[in-house]
């Protein structure tokens, strides 16, 4: 990979894939459905950039202060939020990540409104900057690496096989003795401060940000990379971000139309393979390992 | 202008805007009742309805009373095309595959609208002139009236078609109890598939009359969606008075929200109290407790 043009592509994959492979412990594990991942990911972005380029705090502080921000928000919305199911749930989110927008767009003294505000500092380890792609290229991806070692320990532990029972019936979880209300809470903050880390992350990459960095769009985005993966399978989720990070920049030649790709690759998936990418591969290794088996026994 | 007239002023405009929330979350009541699903792309058939609407009027020039129902009767065929290719095949679906199959609608209408007109917003004459009406010191925009209308006659309609007709009936009955009236022959595919229609023809009427006042884009069908679904909501998911009267207590909330308080703030406004009656009791305003708990979301 010597082509920076494709590492700068990777570093946002890497980005986008922290958030997926969070995103998918909340909702293909769990099955609560998040539209407003894209506002943990600016308040993550805008708290960091925010207290190292105003107040002059070192971007390292910025982000683990920004975590602890996002956090309570998280904390503070998901006590209400999580008592919706479905619709009503997705409703919310979207509704949450639509407000925080807003405040992005309206706060101008604060956040510089809709032009948003650039020279954020890029971020450094004993004078060592991270300023090439290549560095934040290992930055990113060993973030995802220790990211993936942590939540496929949270899937094959006893919050994971909880937040499984929480997906198949919340009341019968909950008979079973399952605080789910705790369950469902620590895991939509766990993932709201992965976001407000991608977020951070992105800011000191790319030293600029503006709100329609983290609209709407981005949410369905997120959860579409999700979806489109395999909902409860967290490689599908990375393969997801993959793809659909990277399917922009071979659709150049569609200009803005890309939009359009989106929405049908979406509805084609979640109409003829719901269990997403993953899901399509599972079966295809099933069908190859059935006829390995067939062959052998002959 | 004193206080009086302003908050007057306020109240008007606020009436007006509240009438497109009042039929956009009477689209998405509809569509409910009838088979539980909220329909994310309720808010694309509205901005649809304006963009046929600007296409019919001043591309082909056709006359207003023309031009009117042709854009009501081509959005509702988006509306049963939508659901027969991406609803009807589906067998048993999860709430969380219909939530990203009209999700997957609205982006992919919205993509459409980019592509076949653009990204600026399109202006749409208003159908009978811009000379303000004055009322008790404050003014009343001929358009106001036109919206108003609308809303009164999607009322009526909508009542006559529930109460008076088979086909109304039928999907009542559908709504009670999908299961019975299967058992009496009522064909509940069908009734699913009219639901999108005349769920999407509502919303096109709504588009076409609010287009002359605040101008029509692509992406305007979003935050027309949510808050419609925020007056679905206000008003107790499926209930058609319920949905008026709360769409309009939205549009006047937002309207006087944003004359006093800041006009920045004006759309959330409109989101803050979809938030809180989430919160505080979901089942709305008039809403029946007892049988939102019943429900299956």
């Amino acid at each position: 990979m010597r082509n920076p043009y494709y590492l700068g592509m990777l570093v946002f994959v890497g980005i986008y894939s922290m958030m997926t492979i969070s995103l998918c412990l909340l909702l293909g594990y769990g099955g609560q459905i998040s539209l407003g991942h894209a506002a943990f990911y600016g308040i993550g972005a805008y708290a960091s950039s925010l207290l190292s380029a105003r107040v002059g705090l070192s971007p390292w502080i910025g982000i683990l202060v920004a975590m602890f921000i996002t956090g309570i928000f998280a904390f503070l919305i998901s006590v209400p939020v999580l008592k919706l199911r479905g619709h009503y749930l997705a409703m919310a989110t979207l509704g949450f990540g639509e407000i925080v927008y807003i405040f992005f767009n309206s706060a101008v003294e604060l956040t510089g409104g809709p032009s948003g505000f650039g020279q954020i500092p890029r971020l450094s380890v004993f004078g060592f900057v991270f300023k090439r792609d290549i560095d934040f290229y290992y930055l990113v991806w060993a973030t995802v690496v220790v990211l993936l070692v942590l939540i496929l320990n949270v899937i094959h532990s006893r919050v994971g096989r909880a937040l499984r029972s929480i997906h198949g019936s919340e009341t019968a979880a909950n008979a079973m003795g399952v605080d789910t209300a705790s369950i469902k809470m620590k895991v939509f903050v766990f993932s709201a401060v992965i976001a407000s880390i991608a977020g951070s992350y992105y800011a000191h990459y790319v030293t600029f940000i503006s709100p329609t960095t983290f609209d709407a769009n981005v949410s369905i985005l997120l959860v579409t990379m999700v979806v489109v993966g395999g909902m409860s399978n967290v490689w599908g989720a990375l393969l997801g971000a993959l793809l659909l990070a990277t399917l922009p920049e071979y659709l150049r030649t569609f200009g803005d139309y890309d939009i359009l790709i989106y929405g049908a690759v979406m509805l084609i998936i979640m109409m003829f393979a719901p269990e997403g990418l993953a899901g399509i591969l599972s079966i295809i290794k099933r069908r190859f390992s059935r006829q390995l088996y067939r062959q052998g026994a002959s | 202008m004193d206080v009086l007239s302003r908050t007057l002023q306020y109240l008007f405009t606020g009436v007006a805007i509240g009438s497109i929330y009042a039929m956009v979350a009477l689209g998405f009541n509809i569509i409910y009742n009838c088979t539980g699903i909220i329909n994310f792309a309720q808010g694309e058939f509205v901005m649809l309805g304006g963009m046929f609407m600007v296409t019919l009027t001043t591309v082909w020039k056709l006359p207003l009373p023309i031009a009117f129902p042709i854009a009501v009767v081509l959005v509702v065929l988006v509306g049963v095309g939508f659901e027969r290719v991406a609803i009807h095949p589906l067998k048993a679906p999860s709430v969380l595959v219909l939530i990203m199959i009209t999700i997957a609608g609205s982006i992919l209408i919205k993509g459409i609208a980019m592509f076949a007109w653009g990204k600026e917003a399109r202006y749409l004459p208003h159908f009978s002139g811009e000379t303000p009406i004055a009322v008790l010191g404050a003014t009343i925009l001929p358009q106001s009236l036109w919206v108003l209308g609308s809303l009164a006659a999607v009322v009526l309609g909508l009542a006559w078609f529930f109460n008076r007709t088979l086909m109304g009936k039928a999907m009542r009955a559908c709504a009670h109890n999908p299961a019975a009236a299967r058992l009496v022959g009522i064909s509940v595919k069908q009734m699913v598939t009219i639901s999108f229609g005349l769920s999407a023809g509502i919303g096109a009427v709504a588009g076409i009359v609010i287009t002359p006042i605040v101008l029509m884009d692509y992406q305007r069908g979003a935050m027309l969606a949510l808050k419609g679904f925020g007056a679905a909501i206000l008003g107790g998911l499926g209930s058609g008075p319920g949905a008026v009267v709360a769409g309009l207590l939205i549009g006047i909330l937002e309207s006087l929200g944003a004359g006093y308080i800041s006009s920045h703030y004006k759309d959330a406004i409109a989101l803050i109290v979809l938030l809180a009656v989430l919160f505080i009791r979901p089942s709305g305003l008039l809403g029946d407790t007892e049988a939102q708990r019943l429900k299956k979301f």
